[in-house]
């Protein structure tokens, strides 16, 4: 069962049944069926769960806080408590088809090293940011003179597990440098208008998305022998 | 046989308990090449076995644990070792599954070893007893379960040597362990904890009424050996943070110091307790034995330096768990192996617990533990419907 109503380029998140929110809804509706996943950062396993259960797939999580861990080792999911900046090593390279990072990246402390990791322990990585660019947030910082406050980026910067705020336009320059491709993305505004985001139009949604969602996949190169 | 090793032998034989004699006594080849016949394993068992026998759970006991993992222990009075975890309602629901804990192979609560009667000569074995290994151990697990009749156990349990057991057991046992839960343990045994051992052993075999591993017969027992062994290795079990919390540097019903080598300070006094308690319930060659056991695991020797060989491609489902302040089976350990699980792309949960009291801490109430086997553990059963 599809979470999104069609592949139109505009659509809105609806309610889903599964109490998922929209942001995960539209994470999970990039993921293909029966396929193997790492969630990093899986926090109490909702996503997971959906995927291992709804979507037949072979799902892993990784997730820094034991409350989390526990969650979702007593919901059945095979969760290992451990730290995107440092355990992705111990995965072996090509173990996953999909690494996804929901409101994760902003929080590493290496997000080059990070990034080089999901690409190499997975085809593609699912990663959704906040976007400090959309204009509320720029205008908050321009009228008040104080760090982006809105409603989704709603924490103080003393407590924001956000410790790497970027902009769509910033994030994408990231994916440039370290030579990995962006395949699809949508810009998530008001939580649940989504706008695909085409090449040349990252502007648009750097000022309206107030958050993002990016397939990344791995540079092109010469097929690699798969597990 | 001496009065005196008889009066030994007849102690064991009446403990309460149920017990088993593996393969009609056939004896087993162990891994030294050495075989041991009439093997006989005691063991305790809790719950009803289901109609599908698809609801047993096996607890691996640890070095000096023994079968009485719940109830009262017939030798000291006191409450089982893990009458937190396991029981009604608990985290191993006895009123959901059958739960097993054998007496492991070498031990001296009626399992077969030093203390046990070689059919050979009609003696006590002594240091006659063959040298036995952790997969040893879980060969006669096995056999346990063979006499249930039990095809595939839900999960297989227990902590530091019987967490040691349980990763045996999934390499060995793959496709009769549904779910292994090692707690606090390892894949090989460390440098510094041979070490221990060793220092453990070397207490019990000079003292004089070692008698070279024959005390049973001469009516003796190596008492002050074992229990200093018991007193080095307790240290090990605990924290600087737990012992300072507990004694600090209290002195031991006195206020002052006395100036001489008498336990002045809680903290001896509370070790020698340890020391001499633990004699009374445990055999000094059951000691010997157990921790060369230990000292000789190295799971990832046995497959060729590539630990995740032992589980390459099962189906068991894992649950790791370490403690932050436990550093003789420190969380890098219980890592290791999830790395290697990783590799070997089995299904693995791995959780290190905040505790500041050591390695003890997976026999103590420890709820973070418990919501964590218990939550696993349900979701293994409604997997497979048990």
């Amino acid at each position: 069962m599809s979470l999104l109503s069609g592949a139109q380029d505009r659509f809105n998140l609806g309610d889903n049944a599964f109490g998922l929110r929209p942001d995960l809804a539209l994470v999970a509706s990039t993921i293909a069926p029966e396929t193997r996943l790492l969630d990093v950062g899986c926090g109490d396993g909702v996503l997971l769960e959906y995927l291992v259960k709804q979507r037949r797939c072979d799902g892993r999580g990784m997730e820094i806080s034991q409350a989390g861990v526990n969650a979702c080792v007593a919901r059945g999911l095979p969760v290992v408590q451990g730290d995107a900046d440092r355990h992705l090593l111990d995965y072996p390279d090509d173990s996953f088809d999909y690494a996804i990072l929901s409101h994760t990246f902003q929080a590493v402390h290496r997000p080059r090293e990070v990034l080089r990791q999901l690409l190499r322990i997975a085809d593609v990585a699912i990663v959704s940011i906040l976007n400090y660019g959309q204009w509320r947030a720029r205008l908050s910082m321009v009228v008040r003179g104080r760090m982006p406050h809105t409603r989704t980026i709603a924490q103080p910067w003393f407590e924001t597990a956000n410790i790497r705020p970027c902009t769509v336009r910033d994030f994408l320059d990231l994916v440039r440098i370290e030579g990995a491709r962006c395949g699809r993305a949508w810009g998530i505004a008001k939580e649940r208008e989504v706008t695909a985001i085409k090449p040349g139009f990252e502007g648009q949604a750097n000022l309206f998305a107030d958050q993002a969602v990016f397939e990344l996949l791995r540079p092109p190169q010469p097929k690699r022998r798969r597990r | 046989m001496t009065q005196a090793a008889r009066a030994v032998h007849e102690i064991q034989e009446s403990l309460p308990g149920e017990r088993a004699l593996l393969a009609g006594g056939a004896p087993i080849v162990l891994e030294s090449g050495a075989r041991l016949g009439s093997v006989t394993v005691a063991y305790r068992t809790w719950g009803t076995l289901n109609a599908a026998r698809s609801n047993a759970v096996l607890i691996c006991h640890a070095l000096t644990g023994d079968q009485y993992a719940l109830g009262m222990h017939p030798v000291t009075g006191k409450p089982g070792w893990w009458q937190h975890m396991v029981g009604p309602g608990k985290a191993i629901d006895t009123d959901r599954f059958f739960v097993i804990c054998p007496n492991c192979l070498g031990g001296c609560m009626g399992s077969t070893g030093p203390a046990a009667i070689d059919p050979a000569t009609g003696e006590l074995y002594g240091t006659s007893f063959p040298m036995i290994t952790i997969g040893d151990m879980v060969d006669v697990q096995a056999r346990l379960l063979d006499e249930l009749g039990i095809e595939q156990a839900m999960c297989v349990v227990g902590g530091s040597m019987g967490g040691m057991q349980v990763l045996e057991w999934a390499a060995r046992y793959g496709e009769r362990v549904a779910s292994a839960v090692p707690i606090a343990a390892a894949a090989r045994h460390s440098a510094q904890n041979i070490a221990f051992h060793e220092v453990g052993r070397q207490a019990i075999m000079t003292d004089p009424d070692w008698c070279d591993g024959f005390y049973y017969r001469h009516g003796k027992r190596p008492e002050a050996g074992l229990s200093v062994a018991r007193m080095a290795a307790h240290i090990t079990y605990l924290s600087e943070p737990a012992l300072w919390r507990k004694f600090g540097r209290a002195l031991q019903d006195r206020y002052a110091k006395s100036y001489g080598f008498e336990a002045d300070f809680q903290v001896e006094s509370y070790l020698r307790h340890q020391g001499t308690s633990f004699v009374e319930r445990f055999d000094a060659n059951a000691y010997l034995y157990i921790t060369r056991a230990m000292d000789y695991f190295d799971l990832e020797a046995e497959f060729e330096g590539d630990l995740a060989r032992a589980w390459q491609g099962t189906k068991t489902r894992f649950l790791l768990v370490s403690f932050t302040s436990d550093w003789l089976f420190p969380t890098s350990e219980s890592k290791e192996v999830v790395r290697a699980l990783n590799r070997a792309c089995a299904n693995v949960s791995f959780v290190e617990i905040e505790s500041d009291r050591g390695h003890d801490a997976f026999l103590l109430d420890e709820p973070d533990l418990f919501a964590t086997v218990g939550g696993f553990l349900a979701s293994v059963a409604r997997e497979r419907g048990a």
